[in-house]
């Protein structure tokens, strides 16, 4: 089985069905899978369930999925940078399922691990942990969180080989080691997709064996949200 | 004279200690950044996945792979290490960060803290708040100590939906500076100017003084 595909169209050809569950990594736009989503949205897909910490900024990442109405359900961690978002759950057009950020990246984990459940101390005693189960452990209370899975996870990296092994850069890691050990198929687009051989096997951080299909990135964006510097001589 | 943000901030560098291992909120926590003493080792976590962040970038440094927890452009340091989230609030859960400042809109005099959610009108989510103060050893809150209208925010009881229950150890507001402990609310510090009378008059929370309040 070959796993390099063309273009992320073709990545995505007789996979995708409405109702389906995806995941999409990154933080914020840091390290999101942008041909991906983009090819998502092209193959009309409909009533998505979308986990990934974020929801883009309005008409980018996973924002354009909003704005052509493709996402019925999204589980997230922060959503505070789409206003289209806030607009659509406001007006009870989609759901929304927040996580704490920790609890979210550790459901992924646990889903991508065979790990059903977890106990944490994480909101305990909120919003969050009513009507889920509860166990004490040497005197403290914890809450019982899911493990989650996915159809499809969509996953960016910056170099990855023909067999699916990836390395990430810098903060652009994030979601996506864990949302590569979820999806029952995930995809990854690399900004440099090499032959096999050309990985240091000790620097490879998402083995190949959690990677079904890889494309080459094209005509990348990585926009910058909040671009803050400072001046020489300060 | 109250505080300003500023001061806030450089008070609450007062709790940092050498070889402490930090998180910051956004906003005014972010200062604090500004005011680690000279010869303290302070390594700050972004909980996106880095330890040892570094200053902002120049403008010719930007790296849109290299962002903090606030999604601003950021530098890494000789010491940074990367990471993923999951490992991230593996620190923050498995209790390995020191301390914690963050920024509230309430308060109560038993720690508890809201600052992710109002009802019907903020939909932004709590990120990695609700990780943070069930995880880390110490959580130090800056916040004004009342709202725009002049309601009070240390209150006895949070109305806004909870990030965490008897979570807060420290409130540092433009009014001075309060520990939260079994014993309850206990004031420890006034800001210039401010009274005992004053600080009562803006807090619904019922708080002791210090035998040594620090003025």
């Amino acid at each position: 089985m070959k796993k390099p595909y063309a273009d992320a169209s073709s990545a995505l050809e007789g996979i995708t069905f409405d109702g389906m569950t995806i995941m999409a990594g990154g933080f914020g736009l840091c390290g999101i899978p942008e041909n991906l989503i983009a090819a998502l949205r092209d193959s009309g897909v409909r009533n998505i369930t979308a986990i990934s910490n974020n929801a883009g900024v309005d008409g980018f990442g996973l924002g354009m999925l909003l704005n052509t109405r493709q996402i019925k359900k999204m589980i997230s961690s922060y959503v505070g940078e789409n206003k289209e978002f806030e607009r659509q759950y406001l007006a009870k057009e989609l759901e929304l399922e927040f996580n704490p950020q920790g609890t979210l990246a550790e459901r992924i984990r646990a889903g991508g691990a065979g790990i059903p459940a977890f106990y944490t101390k994480t909101g305990v005693g909120t919003l969050i942990a009513e009507g889920k189960e509860h166990k004490d452990f040497d005197g403290e209370t914890y809450v019982m969180e899911r493990g989650l899975v996915a159809d499809i996870s969509l996953v960016k990296a910056w170099k990855g080989d023909k067999e699916g092994n990836l390395i990430f850069r810098k903060t652009a890691r994030n979601f996506n080691p864990m949302m590569a050990t979820a999806g029952k198929i995930t995809i990854a687009e690399v900004e440099e997709l090499v032959e096999v051989g050309e990985l240091d096997p000790d620097q490879i951080h998402t083995p190949g064996i959690f990677v079904q299909r890889i494309i080459q990135s094209k005509n990348l964006e990585k926009r910058i949200e909040q671009r803050t510097t400072r001046t020489r001589g300060e | 004279m109250a505080w300003t943000r500023e001061e806030m901030a450089r008070r609450a560098a007062k709790e940092l200690r050498d070889g402490f291992y930090v998180n910051l909120g956004i906003g005014i926590p972010t200062l604090v950044a500004n005011y680690i003493p000279d010869g303290m080792t302070v390594t700050l976590q972004s909980e996106n996945g880095m330890l040892g962040m570094g200053p902002f970038p120049y403008e010719d440094e930007v790296d849109p792979d290299l962002i903090n927890a606030g999604k601003q452009t950021i530098t890494e340091l000789p010491s940074t290490s990367y990471f993923s989230s999951s490992d991230s609030f593996g620190m923050i859960r498995g209790g390995h960060i020191a301390l914690s400042i963050l920024g509230a809109m309430q308060v109560s005099e038993k720690g508890d803290l809201a600052n992710w959610m109002i009802p019907g009108k903020m939909v932004k989510g709590m990120g990695g708040a609700m990780d943070l103060v069930a995880g880390v050893k110490k959580v130090v809150i800056i916040m004004d100590h009342n709202a725009r209208d002049g309601s009070p925010k240390f209150l006895k009881h949070c109305d806004l939906p909870l990030t965490g229950v008897g979570v807060v150890d420290m409130v540092i507001s433009d009014v001075g500076v309060f520990t939260i402990d079994e014993t309850g609310v206990t004031l420890i510090e006034l800001a210039p100017h401010i009274t005992v009378e004053e600080a009562k008059k803006r807090t619904e929370a019922s708080f002791k003084i210090a035998k040594e309040l620090h003025k």
